[in-house]
């Protein structure tokens, strides 16, 4: 096949490359600049966006020796994750940039490019298993729980699906490394990325703040009875305790966590642990990573809720629109806007954007 | 198939050049030392410096070696704008190398120095009456003018003689990085200031240029150390690639009107097949007087990135407009000082053809041009539907 491996510069995308090289593949790397001014969203060396990381890409090509190019992604990142980062933010909703990323720019505007150019698909260095069956290709987790990145791919529909590879899902991380210095892939040893690649500062908080404002506003109780002052509304997360500055104390004593953020009245609802608890989820924009389930008809799952959340036994229903799910037991703080994931063992069913829960 | 043409960016090593390096590398001597070994080196450089200046008619005195063109613009900008404190503007053209370009930048946010930027014609050609009205309203300001003796994306000469004559006292610089080797460049004839050539582009080494500045004047230096070039420029003289410079020149500027007429052909038998091979290509670089081996060319849908990947695939090497540091592609300055759409300018490729392509590879590239087209544009069409 002909081949784009998207190569970040990291340890990960490099030895995917290499081994797609290995099995055969004619191979391009490929690295994406995602920001107009690479200085911009620059973050030392964690894994993005800045002149360094092109460079690392650059030179792990050369040493796999493929042909390299930077392809220009910026506006599209810019328009499709960072705009949609902030506008999710300022409607209360606390958005996964990762998961939009994969959606609309490495699986979509990349995977569309590769194929006007005449290639197959898209290599990258994500750990998720792909296997073949009667039903068409489906999508499983790694073989390695602790870089299992399943979750965050889980918005791939089947035609994505079927022009994307994987080639490190049955590896686990240590090993990738050893194999890396291998084949004399000078990273390595580059630290692993672990947060908001365009919030280089990792304060998040910060830098929401920076662009959405900080006007101060009231944190209330669920009956509405003002009990002190925050600073901005998109400082707080959902089942968050502490830094919360209440010093009217609630009847029981019992610690306060945060239960809503109301951006349009700048307002933030703080309760009980209890209050946090959460049985009952919507999602939206339903996403099928493989053969759809069967519509209107209860299904046994789990549902994972976070990148490196814990998957829940559930029962689900999809009606085309709309994924609800009933969990076995409840699950503490859960924002709108989160991306919800249904797995069927280790198999991704798919994903939904979380609309609201109970 | 490997088909380079690429030649403005850097062209092949020639046998002369070669040779040189390889007896010049096996002599020890550092040029400045007093004895018989650093003697010897010394005359080997001072040969090639007098053999070059006569390759520019100039001075030998006049040539002042650098690591590089982009070292001998920035001595040329910052030196003529530090050697004038009472002059604080910068005149270029707007479609000038970012060596020149960049340095005026930084002089502009570190230093109070004011940016003109002199338009250019449709033709590829800078605009000489703004440039007389600006002389004529702040010449008492102006501390140099810096414009380039050819394109380098659009192959068009610039009447530099002309300049000259409108600056009357104004220190004139040229970057001559393109012209030198491949049309007519002589130093005193033109009567610039200064002017920069670059020894990779006629078939010398990499790592060696020179700023030819008229005898007599100083210039605020750089580089600080040993002072071994004039006092302008510090750094031990790097004597093989001189004597290869020196070599590769006089070897390139001996064939130079066989090569000119032979790439000029070549050039327009390009042309010729391009507009067959692909209809709707507008032509952007420049006919006559021109650099004989510059072609750039608009395919509209397209980008030139996708462009440049499918032809790197076939064998291919062509350019296009520039990078940022972090390789992320830019539509070309030059394209759009010239009055391209940023649109267009990103549709556009430069193909430099040089002394070493040969027909048969025109064809062949003629040949895939039309699947290479059609290839960038389903990429576009499908990046543009998102």
């Amino acid at each position: 096949m002909k081949l784009i491996a998207a190569m970040s510069g990291g340890v990960d995308s490099a030895v995917a490359a290499a081994r797609a090289v290995e099995a055969g593949h004619e191979v391009i790397g490929v690295h994406l600049a995602l920001s107009s001014n690479p200085q911009k969203y620059r973050s030392g060396a964690r894994g993005c966006c800045t002149i360094e990381d092109s460079h690392d890409a650059r030179r792990a090509a050369d040493v796999i020796g493929i042909p390299f190019y930077i392809w220009d992604m910026a506006e599209e990142f810019h328009d499709g994750v960072v705009e949609n980062f902030l506008s999710e933010y300022a409607d209360g909703r606390t958005p996964n940039p990762c998961l939009r990323c994969n959606e609309k720019i490495k699986f979509a505007a990349v995977l569309d490019r590769a194929k006007g150019l005449g290639f197959d698909g898209v290599i990258t260095g994500h750990y998720a298993q792909m296997q073949e069956t009667p039903l068409g290709r489906v999508m499983h987790r790694a073989v390695d729980p602790g870089k299992d990145q399943s979750y965050v791919l889980a918005v791939l529909n089947t035609e994505q699906l079927a022009g994307a590879h994987f080639p490190l899902g049955d590896t686990v991380k240590d090993q990738v490394r050893v194999e890396a210095k291998r084949r004399g892939l000078y990273v390595a040893n580059k630290p692993d990325s672990h947060d908001i690649c365009f919030v280089p500062s990792g304060d998040n908080a910060g830098w929401l703040r920076d662009r959405l404002g900080s006007d101060v506003g009231p944190i209330v109780d669920e009956a509405g009875k003002k009990l002190g002052e925050h600073k901005g509304a998109y400082t707080y997360t959902i089942g968050q305790r502490r830094g919360l500055g209440i010093t009217i104390p609630a009847a029981g004593g019992e610690p306060r966590y945060v239960l809503k953020i109301e951006p349009k009245t700048n307002t933030v609802v703080v309760g009980s642990h209890e209050a946090l608890a959460v049985t009952k989820i919507v999602g939206d924009r339903p996403i099928w990573c493989g053969p759809t389930p069967t519509a209107n008809t209860q299904l046994r799952g789990f549902a994972q809720v976070r990148a490196h959340g814990s998957p829940l036994a559930c029962t689900y229903v999809q009606n085309g629109s709309e994924i609800k799910v009933d969990l076995d037991e409840p699950l503490f703080g859960l924002a709108a806007g989160q991306g919800l994931v249904i797995y069927d063992g280790d198999r991704v069913v798919g994903s939904a954007t979380v609309a609201h829960t109970e | 198939m490997a088909i380079y043409l690429d030649h403005a960016a850097t062209a092949p090593i020639n046998d002369a050049a070669i040779a040189a390096l390889n007896t010049q590398m096996r002599k020890l001597g550092n040029a400045s030392s007093v004895h018989n070994p650093g003697r010897a080196v010394r005359k080997d450089v001072e040969d090639a410096r007098h053999k070059l200046s006569e390759l520019v008619n100039a001075n030998p005195s006049e040539i002042i070696f650098t690591g590089s063109g982009t070292e001998a613009n920035n001595l040329a900008i910052k030196g003529f704008f530090w050697q004038h404190p009472d002059r604080n503007v910068i005149v270029t053209s707007a479609f000038e190398h970012h060596a020149i370009l960049d340095p005026v930048e930084w002089l502009v946010e570190h230093e109070g120095a004011e940016q003109v930027l002199v338009p250019i014609t449709k033709a590829g050609i800078i605009d000489l009456d703004f440039l007389e009205n600006i002389i004529a309203t702040r010449g008492k300001e102006i501390a140099v003018i810096s414009i380039m003796h050819s394109n380098n994306e659009l192959g068009s000469i610039q009447p530099i003689a002309e300049v000259v004559k409108i600056a009357g006292d104004i220190p004139v610089h040229t970057d001559a990085v393109q012209s030198f080797g491949k049309v007519e460049f002589d130093f005193q004839k033109l009567g610039v200031t200064a002017a920069t050539i670059s020894a990779h582009k006629v078939g010398g080494p990499l790592g060696i240029a020179a700023l030819i500045l008229r005898r007599g004047l100083d210039l605020t230096p750089i580089l600080h150390g040993g002072g071994q070039e004039r006092e302008i420029r510090s750094g031990t003289l790097n004597a093989p690639a001189i004597v290869a410079f020196a070599a590769a020149s006089e070897f390139t500027i001996s064939n130079r009107e066989d090569n000119f007429a032979r790439v000029r052909e070549l050039r327009d038998y390009f042309i010729a097949g391009l507009k067959k091979a692909v209809p709707d290509v507008s032509i952007n670089s420049a006919i006559d007087p021109a650099l004989p081996g510059i072609v750039n060319a608009t395919f509209p849908g397209t980008e030139s990135d996708a462009l440049l990947l499918l032809l790197d695939s076939e064998g291919i090497s062509a350019s296009a407009g520039s990078a940022c540091s972090a390789g992320v592609p830019r539509p070309s300055h030059v394209l759009v000082a010239l009055g391209l759409s940023e649109s267009d300018a990103d549709a556009s490729l430069r193909i430099s053809i040089g002394t070493t392509n040969t027909k048969a590879e025109i064809d062949q590239v003629l040949n895939i041009m039309p699947s290479v087209v059609e290839r960038a544009r389903n990429a576009f069409v499908v990046s543009e539907l998102k």
